[in-house]
């Protein structure tokens, strides 16, 4: 029983039961449609970018705890956040999730989202966790993308 | 009557611990675990018989080659083929259907000609027509669904018409469990001049089935969902199909006489086992079919249709949390398989969850993902049972189910 309990902490559970920044947003310069065919989960990332700055996101669709809990812990993490910055938190994350078993890892930059790294011992959970991410960075990197209005 | 325990004695795997539970492997729809007798034929046959077969003069080639010829004899009798000569060799029932798609729908498929399915086919009996209707101009039409996952045969008259070329139809669903009337469509198929395939892969391991007595003219199937190994299948036809059929692979072993030219093909069924065939998987597949047989097709259905009334009732008190089973509810119409889903537990979690209580199950879209996105969910959680599982790892489902909700379900929304 406590194997899968190092996945599903609690504060992993509370981000799956109450998401933050759960929804759309109506006033997003960029967008981006994350899917895996593989399991059917299936994530939307709505960024609102002032400057240099990510000024609000939000993310929706329909995912496992693991996939909504990274995504929720994810827009709270880079809310507010230099888009470098945030740049820098994705790469630090992706690290972290996708290390080899028994190798080291350390970030100041990841807070929260160091509770997830529990994932990298649940090999097929690796791409739950990591497709919000994914999906944040095309948003941020493709931003030119309009935003889908239907 | 079966016994059980002796039967769970033959398979080695099923001993093992996961994360500290004992086993309860209910994912048999995927795969099958194998018994002591099969694991032990791959060993004899890479110890005392190992050569290549047919054309040998030696002993050891001798015998391989009665072996192999042998376990075909056995296949061709389990499913009461005409004769062995129906029966061919392939990797799994996946490769089957594309040689059928290839030899027989290349040469006899043409422009505005229909292919009917149904819509709980498995990918591997869609892609292959849906390949072959884009390259010759045909139509892929697909019965209808009943809501309780059955088949709608209503307006079965309207879809087959003169058009039909082709009626394709899973035995058994893999992932609703449904078992299909497959006599009743064959005769349909029939009617109208249209060939009729049956994918086999999930009933062939789980009933007896009489091909002469379904009257179907291709059959599929693959070992390893029936105890055998990986990478061996079937592909039954009839004699007088197969002679019209040309090889979709060519080289060694499948031709009579070659000149720097050209070449002739060899009789049915070598003309379609190009190279070097899977000599010990095949063999191995044989003692299978002697294991199953050995207990007893109509024992195992019984005892299976047992597990499924057992589960289908338990399954039922799960209702009241919301509990959603996909597929028929009478243990007439369906196999033990249980595809489901739980409000606010995604099938992965679910599927994690379990794994921590030794519990193996699948989750996903279980290679029929038109059909589970039109069940209204992006994936599913599925238990499939086998005739080694017993009723108590039922209980253990349902049991790991119910914790999984309460540890899910305080607060949510």
């Amino acid at each position: 029983m406590n194997d899968f309990q190092d996945l599903y902490q609690e504060i992993v559970m509370d981000h799956n039961r109450r998401p933050r920044n759960f929804g759309k947003l109506d006033d997003a310069t960029s967008f981006a449609n994350g899917f895996n065919p593989l399991c059917g989960d299936e994530i939307n990332v709505y960024l609102k970018l002032v400057g240099d700055e990510i000024a609000d996101i939000a993310f929706n669709g329909d995912s496992c705890a693991i996939s909504k809990s990274s995504a929720s812990m994810l827009t709270d993490g880079v809310k507010g956040k230099k888009i470098s910055d945030a740049i820098q938190i994705f790469e630090s994350f992706r690290e972290m999730i996708t290390r080899k078993p028994g190798e080291d890892f350390s970030s100041d930059i990841l807070g929260d989202l160091e509770i997830l790294s529990g994932v990298s011992q649940f090999p097929a959970r690796i791409k739950c966790a990591t497709l919000p991410w994914h999906t944040f960075h095309t948003a941020l990197t493709e931003n030119d993308q309009s935003v889908s209005t239907e | 009557m079966i016994n059980i325990d002796q039967i769970r004695n033959d398979f080695p795997i099923l001993s093992r611990k996961i994360n500290g539970h004992q086993l309860v492997y209910l994912d048999n729809a995927a795969t099958t675990h194998k018994p002591r007798s099969v694991i032990n034929s791959l060993v004899d046959f890479y110890e005392n018989h190992n050569s290549n077969v047919h054309r040998g003069v030696h002993t050891l080639s001798m015998e391989a080659t009665d072996k192999f010829e042998e376990a075909r004899e056995k296949i061709s009798k389990f499913i009461n083929s005409q004769t062995s000569q129906s029966i061919i060799w392939t990797r799994n029932a996946s490769e089957s259907l594309n040689i059928i798609s290839y030899s027989w729908g290349n040469k006899n498929i043409g422009e505005g000609d229909e292919i009917l399915l149904s819509p709980m086919e498995h990918h591997s009996n869609l892609i292959p027509w849906q390949e072959l209707a884009r390259t010759k101009g045909a139509k892929i039409k697909f019965l209808s669904l009943n809501i309780d996952g059955t088949l709608d045969l209503s307006n079965i008259d309207e879809l087959i018409t003169q058009k039909t070329k082709l009626v394709s139809i899973v035995h058994v669903s893999n992932a609703l469990g449904t078992i299909n009337p497959v006599k009743e469509l064959c005769e349909k198929a029939h009617q109208v001049g249209a060939l009729f395939v049956l994918d086999g892969a999930q009933s062939v391991p789980h009933m007896s089935v009489d091909v002469q007595d379904i009257g179907c003219d291709f059959f599929v199937f693959s070992g390893h969902k029936m105890m055998g190994p990986t990478g061996i299948g079937v592909l039954y036809g009839k004699m007088e199909i197969l002679e019209e059929m040309d090889p979709v692979f060519t080289g060694g072993e499948m031709v009579l006489e070659v000149t720097y030219e050209k070449a002739s093909w060899a009789d049915i069924p070598m003309r379609f086992e190009a190279g070097t065939p899977n000599i010990a998987d095949s063999i191995a597949l044989g003692t299978a079919v002697d294991y199953l047989q050995n207990i007893g097709m109509e024992n195992i259905h019984d005892y299976e249709k047992n597990i499924t009334s057992y589960a289908l009732k338990k399954f039922n008190t799960l209702e009241s949390e919301g509990v959603t089973l996909f597929g028929p509810k009478s243990s007439d119409q369906k196999g033990a398989v249980f595809s489901f889903h739980i409000p606010n537990i995604h099938p992965h979690d679910l599927g994690t969850i379990l794994d921590g209580m030794g519990i193996a199950v699948r989750t996903g879209h279980h290679c029929a993902m038109p059909l589970i996105k039109s069940l209204g969910v992006s994936a599913t959680a599925r238990a499939s049972f086998y005739v080694y599982n017993t009723i108590e790892e039922v209980d253990t489902l349902i049991d790991g189910i119910k914790s999984a909700i309460r540890y899910f379900g305080d607060g949510s929304n």
